[in-house]
């Protein structure tokens, strides 16, 4: 990386948003392995334009995210590109753990536990953004491998300690991320753990 | 053009604009339903519609011509926010590929309409869609804008994905006819596109026309198949249930 003038840690569970210029780099640091970072990237100028699942997966054709991979806005413009990557394989399509769909995947006795949805909702705030701005987002080091009948889950993370991912900001981005504080599944192995955050001028 | 009607002044443009009353073409609606009926139409290809639907309503969409692609997001009518959420409906299910007895999930951890019948079986909860500026102006018309339209469902072409994440399109032959039979769970608000899914390569067809049709019907009952099949479905009625209790 070049000069890093950005530096922070995010506590685990807890929720951060950041502005990353076109042309900076984000490393996304996995300091204690298996932390499922969710992630959503909205246009800064305007933040109707945001990640798409979606047009990532189809342009690359490929469900998986590592090196290479150009994460794509709803209106079919690069945003950001993946461009170091020492884990190998990250998820876009398991989405963000709620409040709700934890009553669903566990119980309702979840409902009242912390979850990312939560986390995006009061950071995206200060931005503005509402429910209406949450789509389907990337969890960086989460394995969700699916199975040749469709099977589909979150699985034992590929991650460990100190693992990263860097992306290259194509134009002005507000990244918007949960340290996601699920407990139910092996995402964060079944303890949160704080991650790091790097941005770094080209 | 010699049997062009003189439209020069408004009374010969009154008499051409009339004359075209009761025309039928291949891609339009049946206006009023016919009755017993809550919607009929067809879709030809590049045709959109959005409508509401009542909690209980069947909506058959069919394949008539066996190319189309049929485009489809959902949202719960009373508040728009609460919406089709892929991800957790291929999560919370355990599947990546959608087929009769699925539901389809909101971001609220509830049931939005259910997957009564499947004879295609070719499904994708993936790609997205080729007809993103269709779904904005048919939400337009019912107040959504560019912030409101989610990861979509694809119906009538499957995608399926490889161990190590590739995607690939089902090549099949045409299956004219084939149909999805979806109840209502909410009172919802629905709207489709006909365009080609995103990696078809052969999106040239002409013919590739969806029907519609859509009737009144009794929502989920407690010995429900769908809800019983497995206990994130059942949670996922129960929530419903108690979102209704008002």
């Amino acid at each position: 990386m070049s000069e890093i003038v950005f530096d922070e840690v995010v506590e685990a569970r807890a929720p951060w948003s950041r502005v990353v210029r076109k042309g900076q780099t984000l490393r996304i640091v996995d300091l204690h392995g298996n932390q499922a970072v969710d992630f959503i990237v909205y246009a800064a100028a305007d933040t109707a334009e945001r990640y798409s699942a979606p047009d990532t997966v189809v342009a690359q054709r490929n469900l998986f995210l590592g090196v290479g991979t150009v994460l794509m806005s709803n209106e079919g413009r690069a945003m950001m590109t993946i461009v170091a990557d020492n884990c190998g394989r990250h998820d876009t399509s398991g989405g963000a753990c709620s409040c709700e769909s934890n009553t669903l995947r566990y119980g309702h006795h979840t409902k009242h536990q912390h979850a990312c949805v939560d986390n995006f909702l009061l950071e995206g705030a200060r931005h503005g953004l509402g429910k209406r701005d949450l789509v389907g987002n990337i969890n960086w080091f989460m394995n969700v491998p699916v199975e040749a009948d469709g099977s589909l889950g979150i699985v034992d993370g590929l991650s460990a300690p100190g693992k990263y991912v860097e992306l290259r900001a194509e134009l002005d981005c507000l990244v918007l991320v949960s340290n996601c504080p699920q407990i139910n599944n092996p995402c964060n192995g079944f303890a949160p753990t704080p991650v790091q955050m790097q941005i770094a001028d080209p | 053009m010699t049997d062009r009607p003189d439209t020069s002044r408004p009374a010969g443009a009154r008499e051409h604009a009339r004359s075209m009353d009761g025309t039928v073409v291949a891609s339009m609606p049946t206006v009023p339903a016919p009755a017993g009926s809550l919607w009929e139409e067809t879709l030809g290809r590049g045709a959109y519609a959005a409508r509401r639907l009542p909690r209980g309503a069947r909506l058959r969409v069919t394949n008539l011509d066996g190319t189309a692609c049929a485009g489809l997001v959902v949202y719960n009518a009373e508040q728009p926010a609460e919406r089709l959420n892929a991800a957790d409906t291929v999560k919370v299910q355990w599947n990546a590929y959608l087929g009769a007895g699925s539901v389809l999930l909101s971001d609220m951890g509830r049931s939005l309409m259910a997957v009564l019948e499947d004879s295609s079986g070719h499904h994708d909860l993936f790609c997205g869609t080729r007809g993103r500026e269709r779904f904005l102006v048919a939400l337009a018309k019912h107040g959504l804008g560019r912030r409101d339209l989610p990861a979509n469902l694809n119906l009538f072409r499957g995608v399926r994905v490889d161990p190590d994440g590739k995607l690939e399109p089902v090549r099949r032959d045409p299956a004219p006819g084939e149909h999805v039979l979806l109840r209502a769970d909410l009172d919802v608000l629905v709207a489709i596109v006909n365009v080609p899914h995103p990696l078809d390569e052969a999106h040239g067809r002409a013919d590739a026309r969806v029907r519609l049709e859509a009737w009144r019907g009794e929502p989920a009952g407690e010995d429900d198949p769908i809800r019983l099949s497995t206990p994130e479905r059942r949670r996922a009625y129960e929530n419903v249930e108690d979102y209704l209790l008002r």
